[in-house]
């Protein structure tokens, strides 16, 4: 068995002295890891850092081995944030919940195709916002797609200011008035990019997509929201972070 | 093949890193057969260091005394204090002969993969140790992280550097760029890239 696939690295797990077992999140073949030889070599130096985009190719005598992988760099996307501790974190996190969101082997094009975007865009002044949009490219992917269309209450398509923390349904501002204490805050940039967002939009933003990734993706996993998630928000948290100025 | 020493000999041999059974087969043999040059010299050796050795209290290095050498070593400048993340790294600063300050070991690097937080390494006392007794401002006037140029490496430094914010001493870190002697026709993107931002004049 033998295919050829663009990748990234999500994770890389030491094994023995040399080599390591690398998670790609590739295009066509989904999250998948395999065995390589020398990982740690001066030859493979930034080649196998989590978020580098990898041209891969997977060999292995049965499909369900784990078989090896050989991979060539395409871009360091790594190498380029690994002096903004903001970006790096996002980086991290978002790199942490594919590793353990996303099941192995199962094809997710548009999640690829999504953080492929997301880390390109690192560098950007709205990263943040970008982030957000990332989560919630993920949530759909994975099955648990929000509904910020229109009210679920009233079946009306502006003024969608809350979710509803069970179904993931956008409430109206009218609707959600009297449960507002109950309901999750939507961001307005989550729904329009165009629209502007500072520390408590982006915060708001993390807190929606992380309550159903954490309760709807990983609680039925066994797994909890990952250390990295968390620290990309505390971090976010302590700075004061204001659209279009970092 | 031999007795059920010799291969308890070659199987503890073969856990040491850079030798597999068949290197640890060799290097037993070699042993056995350099009984009084080497095998008890040896093991003579490695028993005196299983009972010296011991974790610096101040800093995390490995010596056979409490405070270490290097953190009792009056000549050294104790105002700047170099973070690594092993000992192995303390070594390799230390073999360069460009750094007079002290260290501080951290034991590790944050990883989400190996679950290792921020409580699992020796930040805390880092932290106590620049902040200084009581009230007092302590002796540290700089801190280089030295973390490897890596993600969970980097991760560490800003989260280290965070740590340190707000304790008013300077806070720096090695640059990444060309090593000494590399080609620019064979450095990866990543170096290349870094070392083009981090560009000074001439």
């Amino acid at each position: 068995m033998e295919w050829t696939d663009r990748g990234i690295v999500i994770a890389r797990r030491k094994h023995g002295e040399s080599s390591a077992i690398v998670a790609l999140l590739t295009r066509e073949h989904g999250r998948h890891l395999g065995l390589v030889r020398g990982a740690g070599g001066k030859r493979s130096t930034g080649l196998y850092e989590t978020g580098t985009l990898v041209a891969a190719r997977w060999r292995g005598r049965l499909a369900e081995h784990l078989g090896s992988l050989a991979c060539e760099m395409v871009a360091p996307f790594a190498a380029s944030v690994l002096d903004d501790a903001g970006r790096l974190a996002a980086l991290i996190a978002a790199t942490a919940v594919i590793d353990q969101a996303v099941p192995e082997r199962e094809p997710h094009p548009a999640l690829f195709d999504a953080t492929l975007d997301l880390l390109a865009n690192l560098p950007q002044a709205d990263w943040p916002q970008r982030y957000v949009r990332w989560e919630c490219a993920c949530l759909a992917e994975l099955g648990f797609g929000l509904a910020l269309d229109r009210c679920a209450v009233t079946g009306a398509s502006e003024a969608l200011t809350h979710v509803s923390p069970r179904t993931g349904r956008a409430v109206s501002a009218a609707a959600a008035q009297p449960y507002a204490d109950r309901l999750l805050t939507l961001p307005a940039f989550i729904g329009d990019p165009a629209q502007p967002a500072g520390t408590r939009e982006i915060l708001a933003g993390l807190a929606l997509t992380g309550h159903f990734l954490e309760h709807h993706v990983l609680a039925p996993l066994g797994h909890r929201l990952p250390a990295a998630r968390i620290r990309l928000v505390d971090r976010l948290r302590r700075s004061s972070y204001v659209a279009g100025t970092t | 093949m031999g007795g059920p020493e010799i291969e308890r000999l070659i199987e503890l041999l073969a856990r040491l890193p850079g030798l597999g059974p068949r290197s640890a087969r060799r290097a037993a043999l070699h042993l056995m057969k350099r009984r009084e040059a080497l095998l008890e010299p040896l093991a003579d050796a490695m028993t005196t260091a299983a009972r010296a050795i011991q974790v610096c209290s101040v800093c995390g290095n490995l010596d056979s005394r409490d405070p270490c050498g290097l953190c009792a070593d009056g000549k050294r400048d104790a105002s700047v204090v170099c973070v690594v993340e092993d000992v192995a790294d303390l070594w390799a600063i230390e073999r360069s002969g460009a750094f007079r300050g002290r260290y501080h070991v951290l034991g590790g690097v944050l990883s989400a993969l190996d679950g290792t937080g921020p409580d699992d390494l020796r930040i805390a006392s880092l932290v106590a140790r620049v902040r200084g007794p009581g009230d007092a401002p302590g002796e540290v006037r700089e801190v280089v992280i030295a973390t490897n140029a890596t993600v969970e490496g980097q991760t560490t430094a800003h989260y280290i550097a965070d740590r340190l914010a707000g304790t008013g001493v300077a806070i720096t870190r090695l640059a990444h760029g060309v090593p000494v002697g590399g080609e620019l026709d064979y450095l990866d993107d990543g170096t290349l890239s870094a070392a083009l931002r981090a560009r000074r004049a001439v």
